[in-house]
């Protein structure tokens, strides 16, 4: 069965009778990452307006890797273990030159956590759940309200929205624009992307198939069943299989589009005819983000603020990163409890990510898709010694998946302790008697105490549980104690083997600015 | 670690003569190929990321 698209129910909003009162915080935009923001903000305690053109979740199933740290965010927010539950778990990862495997990674080798290294689920889906979450936590959503313009003042905007029945303005204090990667907010402000445009071509594919591929990611290269180019496989429910077919520049998108094209490559790659076509795309890549992400009154976060190429699974994860950035600083902003400033540490944080994503998305593709002359030269070389040398196989790039970056942060360290939580590095899971460490975590600065007595007079959550194996391994390593000053977005702000109460509270101030 | 720009090749006419010999009867774009893989092959072997940057700019002087 094809996914079924239930329209969602538009309502003339009050707008349109009457003036309304200045919102907090709109967003525009209901894919995976302004519904997730929503839900976020009311998570912690400030409701938002979500404003969205259409009335469906994604057509066509896009986003289909959701990785651990998103599927941990997504926990969070409420959706975490049913995504799970309905997805394709899988943590390994093969890559073929023609007919010899020259490479596979593990991406979650050790046990002990919450959530697999990745999940396969369709967008639609999580943008289903999300929705249904966020209707859940009482969000103001309001579909086939389309943005059009919008005028930035020094503490607010005004948005001018376009429904059904006729225009209306909206104030807000902040406007998110998570309006995807053609971001009409972008254009109004007169932003630009910068960054790498490559020429190259893929068509993706999603077929409907009974087959027995395994739970991993297989990928392609020179492959006799798709001579010269590449191919990557991904497993999804529903008996649904992603298989992406590079092109080449020089094919026609025109032409490529058309189901009579499209079935024979698809036959030859599967070997028979017994599947149909559920949704296929032809796309380009552009590794690309603004400057900054923060313009006054209007913040920019996921597509709209950056996207790369597709190999990494990096776009709509990374987008979760930026709602884990901004999410607990907007709302503390809102609540007048800090001040507009530690805005600047999301901006800080995300351009950071981000700039990791582009790097590593687009060394993929350049592998992938060498240009002519010596880039193609040394990409065979390297796919020529893979199968005879053990050397080469890691500089074989057919995508480096997504995972959380560890912000630099000149916070408190100590040597003594292992480098997995490190200040910056989110704090890595750990069973938790019935439950999870990250369950535990909660949504304010908190203390992780290990093997001593918290430091008295910080005002904070203290969590000091019983030190396990899995708990000292990822925590203490050679060291008897420690504690550990974790951030709202699980991130580790500072840790100490000798903590005092002074100095966890600077860490704490320097925290919100991301310093 | 620094470069080694000094000789340390003890038998520098019988390397040079091997490295033609290797390339023998390959043509030009395949002997460009096997040059690709030999500096693969040979930067694993030198590992050190400083050595490698060094070794990267001296042999760009002057193109
Ligand atoms: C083929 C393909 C495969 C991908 N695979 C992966 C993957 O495996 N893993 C991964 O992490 N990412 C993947 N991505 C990327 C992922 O789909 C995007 O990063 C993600 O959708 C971004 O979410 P978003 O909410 O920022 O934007 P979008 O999902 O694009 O949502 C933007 C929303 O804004 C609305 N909107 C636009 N303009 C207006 C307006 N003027 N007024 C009101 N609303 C407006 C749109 O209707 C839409 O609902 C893939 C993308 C593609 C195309």
């Amino acid at each position: 069965m094809p996914y079924d698209y239930k329209p969602f129910a538009y309502t003339p909003p009050p707008g349109l009778t009457g003036a309304e009162p200045r919102h907090k915080v709109a967003i525009v935009g209901a894919g995976p990452i302004g519904l997730a923001m929503a839900i976020e903000l009311a998570n912690h305690g400030v409701s938002a307006v979500v404003l969205d053109d259409n009335n469906v979740v994604s057509v066509g199933s896009r986003a289909i890797c959701w990785s651990k740290r998103s599927l941990e965010i997504l926990d969070r927010l409420g959706v975490g273990e049913r995504s799970v539950t309905k997805g394709v778990t899988w943590k390994v990862g093969r890559t073929f030159h023609r007919e010899a495997e020259v490479f596979n990674f593990d991406l979650l080798p050790e046990d002990g956590h919450k959530m697999p290294a990745f999940v396969n689920l369709q967008q639609y889906y999580v943008e289903e759940y999300l929705v249904e979450r966020a209707q859940e936590v009482g969000t103001d959503l309001r579909w086939k309200n389309k943005v059009v313009a919008v005028d930035r003042h020094a503490r607010h905007a005004v948005l001018t929205v376009q429904t059904p029945d006729g225009d209306y303005q909206l104030e807000a204090d902040w406007v998110i624009a998570c309006d995807g990667a053609r971001s009409p907010i972008r254009a109004m402000l007169g932003l630009e992307f910068e960054g790498e445009l490559f020429e190259e071509r893929f068509l993706i594919a999603d077929i409907r198939m009974q087959a027995d591929f395994p739970s991993e990611r297989l990928f392609w290269f020179e492959p006799s069943f798709h001579a010269g180019q590449s191919a990557l496989l991904h497993k999804q429910p529903d008996a649904i299989y992603r298989i992406d077919l590079q092109l080449g520049w020089d094919s026609d998108p025109e032409q490529e589009r058309l189901p009579e094209r499209i079935i024979p490559r698809i036959q030859k790659v599967v070997g028979h005819g017994d599947f149909t076509l559920d949704w296929t795309s032809i796309y380009t890549f552009q590794c690309r983000r603004l400057r900054s992400f923060v313009h006054g009154p209007v913040l920019f976060a996921g597509d709209s603020a950056h996207v790369v190429s597709p190999f990494g699974a990096r776009g709509g994860n990374g987008g979760l990163g930026d709602v884990d950035a901004l999410g607990w600083r907007l709302a503390a902003v809102v609540k007048g409890e800090r001040p507009a400033s530690v805005l600047a540490g999301y901006d800080r944080e995300r351009v950071f990510g981000t700039d990791e994503n582009l790097l590593n998305s687009s060394r993929s593709t350049r592998f992938m898709s060498p240009g002519d002359g010596v880039e193609r030269l040394f990409r065979d070389a390297v796919l020529h010694l893979a199968s005879r040398a053990d050397f080469a196989r890691p500089m074989v790039n057919s995508g480096r998946l997504s995972k959380p970056c560890v912000y630099p942060l000149s916070a408190p360290d100590d040597v003594a302790l292992p480098e997995g939580s490190r200040p910056g590095a989110v704090a890595p899971d750990a069973p938790l008697g019935q439950g999870w460490l990250t369950e535990a975590l909660g949504r304010d600065f908190c203390l992780l105490v290990l093997g001593q007595e918290a430091p008295a007079g910080t005002g904070l959550r203290v969590l000091s549980p019983d030190v396990t194996d899995p708990l000292r391994q990822r925590y203490l390593g050679q060291a008897a104690a420690a504690t550990y000053l974790i951030r709202p977005d699980q991130v580790v702000a500072a840790r100490w083997v000798n903590p005092d109460a002074a100095g966890i509270r600077a860490a704490v101030e320097a925290a919100w600015e991301g310093l | 670690m620094a470069l080694m720009t000094t000789p340390n090749i003890s038998d520098a006419d019988g390397f040079y003569a091997a490295l033609l010999a290797a390339h023998k009867g390959l043509s030009e774009a395949e002997s460009h190929a096997m040059n690709a893989r030999l500096v693969l092959v040979l930067a694993n072997h030198i590992g050190d990321a400083t050595v490698l940057q060094q070794a990267l700019a001296l042999a760009r002087e002057g193109a």
